[in-house]
């Protein structure tokens, strides 16, 4: 990344990625490419006219993977809001400072089923429990605003995939693989200016499948994401995982010891703090132990 | 920066029209990339479903220039762009708006199915052998996105709506993968000739030639479980056996 940023990536602001030297070390390369790689190769040949057994591929970083998340408890992914459970990507904590290849797979079906059988438990000890009526009105509410902001299809108002399409950058350019203080502070001003944006977007058309209004909806949770990632991410004041610092280029043990944990303010402003790492359990310990 | 116009379908239950747009447009673009320049600057409700961009969820299924395509794998410089590139939904489903339809139906008609029904265990810790050339022949039907489009084409769904009769291309291809699967114990033979209804595909081919994952869904497919039905419902001799003696049910049923 930082030869990039430097200027010397390749022409679409990636790396050259050459697999076709493979073909001097084995015979049938090509073949063996094709059934090691299927996607890839019909892809790249689809999308790119590149025949990646011959010649070689342009590739660049992308965000593959979430490893913050929604705070659960380890056994029964259940959130602090009792009834409310996580599990897979949006949940918390299985995957540490960096997912594995092929990891997400066990995860979502090991703690998919738990989540499923701890929250069938739950309903059954605990019935259906109250709605507040108030609250639901005020979600409503909330959620038709952006149609009410007189937005048409010649304009009027600013709409949502503008703010999407900005922030989106923003937090690749800022936020992104190689990360700065000085540049994640400028990633916050800029949050700053986008939820001003965020809260004016506006829709038009109706209700029935309407992307431009489920973007205004789902601008508010990538906002949300947003900020939370950028404020742990300079939280963190040391590289581990995939999170890497150039401004902090190694571990710190003391980091290691903790968890960076986001919550809500009563003011409704996002407060972060730290919190120890749970002690694994013996019988978690004995099984590492076993593997070792 | 050139430009192109493209005539995409927009509408809902209460009917619609083509409309056109002109867009931007540049090297390596696909015509997913272009309705989202268009939904982005000109058109915030128009309806399309996507996800992956990659050729793999099977969401973007539309007809383009009349031919059913997923839209993220279809590149501009295919088509030609000097014309307006239409674009409408799939015709077999119905439709829910713009480029989307409700695909519901096919997973429904897939819970029909037999399920999968391995025999028991090859060996005490509950593993299998199988050989390798045996299983090599069920990866191909498990290229399969589900992008519909194989159905899309089918007469017997498109023009005939034998919805209810025949499970279409697409499920047989599903079918076979469970039949022809070396641990499977279930039959589905008699589902196929009558629930299913192998017997409306004429072998036309057409579902073959829109796949985008290139299954040769007719001829490796469908026509082996034709023969399959042909083999267990038409021959005297097999006839008589089965009158004589009903299949034997495998010992462990558990699945
Ligand atoms: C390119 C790529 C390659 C990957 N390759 C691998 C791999 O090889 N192996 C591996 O183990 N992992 C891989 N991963 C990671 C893995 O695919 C994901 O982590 C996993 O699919 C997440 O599953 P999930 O069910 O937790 O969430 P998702 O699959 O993201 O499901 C979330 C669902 O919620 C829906 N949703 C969102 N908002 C709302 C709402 N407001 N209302 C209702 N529904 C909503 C979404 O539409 C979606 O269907 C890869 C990820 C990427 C991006
Ligand atoms: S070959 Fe059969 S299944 Fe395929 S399109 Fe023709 S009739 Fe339909
Ligand atoms: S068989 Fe091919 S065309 Fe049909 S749904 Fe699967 S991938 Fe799509
Ligand atoms: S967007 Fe997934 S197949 Fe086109």
């Amino acid at each position: 990344m930082r030869e990039i940023k430097e200027g010397r990536g390749s022409p679409h602001g990636g790396v050259f990625l050459d697999i076709a030297w493979i073909k001097e070390k084995i015979a049938d390369a090509a073949a063996h490419i094709q059934r090691k790689l299927p996607s890839m190769y019909h892809q790249f040949k689809q999308l790119a006219d590149i025949d990646i057994t011959q010649e070689p591929m342009e590739v660049g970083p992308t965000t593959h993977y979430a490893m913050g998340g929604i705070r659960v408890d380890a056994d029964t992914q259940m959130s602090n809001v009792p009834g409310l459970f996580a599990a897979g990507e949006c949940a918390a904590g299985i995957n540490g400072a960096n997912r594995l290849g092929g990891n997400s797979l066990s995860d979502i079906i090991v703690f998919g089923k738990r989540a499923g059988e701890f929250a069938a438990k739950y309903v059954k000890e605990h019935g259906a429990g109250q709605v507040n009526n108030d609250q639901i009105d005020e979600a409503v509410r909330r959620s038709l605003e952006p149609f009410e902001r007189g937005a048409t299809k010649g304009g009027g108002a600013e709409g949502p995939y503008q703010v999407q399409a900005e922030l989106q950058e923003m937090m690749q350019d800022l936020v992104g693989i190689v990360r700065t203080e000085d540049e994640m502070q400028r990633a916050l001003d800029g949050l700053g200016k986008l939820w001003e944006r965020t809260r004016k977007v506006a829709v038009y058309g109706h209700r029935e499948y309407n992307p431009g209004w489920h973007t205004a909806i789902d601008l508010h949770n990538l906002m949300t994401v947003s900020e939370a990632i950028t404020r742990s991410a300079i939280e963190r004041k040391e590289s581990r995982g995939a999170h890497f610092r150039e401004d902090y280029e190694n571990k710190d043990a003391a980091f290691g010891k903790v968890n960076t944990v986001v919550s809500k303010a009563a003011d409704g402003s996002m407060q972060v703090r730290r919190e120890p790492i749970p002690v694994m359990p013996e019988h978690l310990k004995q099984v590492i132990e076993e593997m070792k | 920066m050139n430009t192109a116009t493209f005539s995409i379908f927009r509408g809902d239950s209460n009917g619609g029209k083509f409309e056109d747009y002109t867009t931007e447009v540049s090297e390596g673009m696909v015509v997913l990339d272009a309705v989202h320049g268009i939904q982005s600057a000109q058109a915030n409700d128009l309806a399309c479903r996507w996800n992956c961009k990659a050729g793999k969820c099977g969401s973007c299924s539309a007809e383009i220039n009349g031919m059913p395509k997923l839209m993220c794998m279809t590149r501009l410089n295919s088509l030609p762009l000097d014309k307006p590139v239409t674009i409408e939904p799939i015709k077999a489903f119905p439709h829910v708006r713009d480029l989307v339809t409700d695909v519901s139906w096919n997973f429904a008609a897939k819970m029909k199915i037999k399920k999968f029904k391995p025999r028991p265990p090859d060996a005490p810790d509950g593993s299998w052998r199988m050989a390798q050339g045996d299983i090599d022949r069920v990866q191909e039907y498990r290229k399969c996105i589900e992008c519909f489009l194989c159905q899309d084409v089918c007469h017997v769904l498109r023009e005939h709506n034998k919805h209810d009769e025949f499970i279409g291309p697409r499920l047989l291809v599903y079918t076979a993968a469970l039949e022809m699967h070396p641990l499977d114990t279930e039959d589905r033979l008699q589902d196929l000739k009558n629930a299913h209804g192998i017997g409306y595909c004429n072998i036309t081919k057409c579902c073959t030639k829109v796949c985008p994952e290139d299954i040769t869904i007719t001829d490796n497919a469908i026509i082996p479980l034709k023969e399959r039905v042909v083999d267990e419902f038409y021959d005297p001799l097999k006839r008589l056996l089965r009158l004589l003696r009903p299949k034997p049910k495998p010992e462990n049923d558990h699945v």
